[in-house]
């Protein structure tokens, strides 16, 4: 990775946390409706997980997806903007929080029914298979969407399938309020991959460069041929699972515990130690980033709204 | 023109629009291998080979979901559930997932997908395997819904589907399979959308579609000798539902019958009896009837199931009620 990289995935990150942290402002002016699940201290995951991919490459995910879908290249503008539900949001403002996407960037959303994304997931994979294209599907959900039956109909599919697909558990330890050893026979998500043969790992997703590397490693392995592979990646969500969240299933000491290994921190810590970049270039990132989320937000509550005629829009392509 | 059964015009449709487009693969339980077990893919396997025609496991999800993925980028599949029952399994998939994606979008995504399957009773196959749940997936906008009823339209909406940039759910009714019909070789699209007369008559409405129109045509024969003609409306697509040549029939003999196969309640007799009073309440010479399913599980015993499905002599009653 050169310095410009690197500097640009710290920026993707403080964006994400920016962006996120205005949001929830927003929704506490009532701007912002409905469900806001908020990408807080996962932003390594993947910042790093999607610096790996190459632009043929799919990627797919759940609900938490403001931070993905700037990863996959949509601004923070164009994120902001479909939180507000405005016609200039990535989603006409038809989707909201949990239906981010970009097609052009093969980006294929944010799904809000937990697990139902990972058998379209096998599909977008499958598109690859099918057409001997090189493309590698990567997608992500967290741990409490390994326990609904999608997602071992669809890691069975892939691996009968040998489809070209990485799945990646965010293992955020908590489903919705559900800590993993109260809802799932085995903590550990990797031991899910290996019932269907599958190669898995199990990573720190605190820390970027750990994420990047093996993602990168992973996903050549699966374009060479070596079927689906598994990767789950520990991390944990600062804030509650939602904005509703009374958060009386866990304990301030362990939030704070987490908060001391910041991603952001741990990055920053990284790019100087290493002597990649300097405090002030890492400043001045943090101000082209703030920057960047004002000039979102500002983007976001001057937009229009969508037009009345929008809603018969689009409910099929041949009417 | 052939005379046909509708299993080998569907087969026809499948195999002709594979040979047309090289994006065309089906993907189900048993579809390869086995060659359907409706035998509708018999000898695919062999000539299309294991990729394009795609046994998976008994995971309905599962194939729905990857026939979404597969069409979100461009191919194109027919996602073959083996009945309809089963599509229970992929409720979430069909409803949530294939019936949003375009709209939630803003157009991004298009899905030109078909998810072919079999429903209907009248095979001793006990509740769980025998119902007509049409009109449940007719609820979602989003969805096309098609059943057809005679073998030239099996061809001919599945050729329009195949080609069609919309998620498609395609019912064909298993004791259809073996009625014969003319059907045309080669290229016959029948458009998605469009109610047709399948016969003309003058005193009553009769409203049906897929084994409905079998009943209802039956009971036409036997009535036209009691001097009663029947006007019988194949609705062939319930979503969108086009009423047009409903509507017409009905203002003509301000009488209706509305036949299917399905329970009565929130069926789609009470769909189509509600537009006609809607929209063509000053021609109501007589309460609208329906015809449809008892409201029992179908039971497996064969005269228990007889007497819980619609019948020829039910659709007579009906009509002679309403003159």
């Amino acid at each position: 990775m050169d310095k410009m990289e690197h500097l640009d995935l710290y920026r993707q990150m403080v964006i994400i946390r920016r962006v996120e942290e205005r949001a929830a402002e927003l929704y506490q002016q009532g701007k912002i409706g409905g469900f806001l699940h908020l990408y807080i201290g996962q932003e390594a995951v993947s910042t790093g997980l999607i610096s790996a991919r190459r632009p043929e490459d799919p990627v797919i995910t759940a609900y938490r997806d403001h931070g993905v879908a700037i990863n996959c290249g949509i601004s923070a503008k164009e994120v902001v903007a479909e939180l507000l539900g405005k016609a200039t949001g990535c989603s006409g403002g038809k989707g909201g929080s949990m239906h981010m996407a970009d097609v052009t960037k093969n980006y294929w959303g944010g799904h809000a029914i937990v697990g139902a994304h990972l058998p379209i997931a096998s599909g977008l994979a499958l598109a690859d298979a099918y057409n001997k294209t090189s493309g590698v599907t990567i997608c992500m959900f967290g741990d409490g969407a390994s326990n609904i039956g999608y997602f071992h109909e669809a890691l069975n599919l892939s691996k009968v399938w040998n489809l070209p697909v990485l799945w990646v558990c965010e293992n955020n330890q908590y489903g919705m309020g559900t800590a993993v050893e109260r809802a799932s026979a085995v903590s550990e998500m990797i031991q899910k991959a290996s019932g269907y043969g599958m190669k898995g790992v199990r990573i720190n997703g605190m820390d970027l460069m750990e994420v990047r590397e093996t993602a990168e490693k992973m996903m050549a392995e699966i374009r060479a041929g070596s079927g689906p592979q598994f990767l789950e990646i520990m991390t944990y969500r600062f804030r509650g699972h939602s904005m509703g969240d009374p958060e009386r299933y866990r304990k301030a000491d362990e939030v704070h515990q987490w908060q001391e290994n910041d991603p952001i921190g741990i990055h920053r810590k990284y790019l100087l130690d290493h002597q990649i970049a300097t405090e002030e270039e890492l400043n001045q990132q943090d101000d082209l980033a703030e920057k960047e989320v004002q000039e979102a937000v500002e983007f976001a509550e001057s937009s229009p709204e969508p037009a009345a005629e929008e809603l018969f829009k689009h409910i099929y392509v041949e009417e | 023109m052939a005379k046909i059964t509708m299993r080998e015009a569907i087969s026809q449709a499948l195999w002709e629009e594979m040979e047309r487009d090289p994006k065309v693969f089906i993907l189900g339980e048993e579809v390869g291998v086995w060659g359907g077990t409706y035998a509708v893919t018999k000898g695919f396997y062999d000539h299309f080979g294991p990729e394009r025609v795609r046994d998976t496991p008994i995971a309905e999800a599962a194939i729905v979901g990857a026939a979404i993925g597969a069409s979100m980028r461009g191919l194109r599949p027919i996602a073959e559930l083996m009945t309809i029952n089963f599509a229970f399994s992929a409720m979430d998939h069909i409803v949530n997932e294939a019936a949003k994606m375009h709209y939630m979008f803003n157009g991004q995504m298009t899905l030109p997908m078909v998810i072919r399957t079999v429903g209907g009773g009248g095979r001793q196959l006990g509740a769980t395997h025998s119902q007509t749940p049409d009109a449940i997936f007719a609820h979602f906008p989003g969805l096309k819904v098609v059943a057809p009823g005679t073998p030239a339209d099996a061809k001919g909406l599945l050729k329009s589907a195949i080609r069609s940039n919309d998620p498609i759910f395609f019912i064909e009714h298993a004791t259809l399979y073996q009625t014969r019909g003319e059907v045309p070789e080669g290229e016959h699209l029948v458009p998605i959308g469009k109610s047709t007369v399948q016969r003309t008559g003058r005193d009553v409405t009769v409203v049906t579609y897929s084994k409905g129109l079998e009943i209802s045509l039956k009971a036409a024969e036997q009535l036209a000798k009691d001097g009663i003609e029947i006007e019988v409306v194949d609705l062939r697509t319930l979503r969108p539902l086009d009423m047009e040549p409903v509507l017409e029939s009905f203002k003509k003999t301000n009488r209706a019958v509305i036949v299917e196969e399905g329970w009565l309640s929130f069926g789609v007799g009470a769909e189509i009896s509600a537009r006609i009073y809607e929209d063509a309440f000053d021609y109501v010479d007589a309460p609208i009837r329906r015809v449809a399913q008892k409201e029992v599980p179908l039971p497996y015993n064969r005269t228990l199931e007889q007497m819980a499905l619609p019948q020829v002599e039910d659709v007579i009653k009906a009509v002679k009620e309403v003159i």
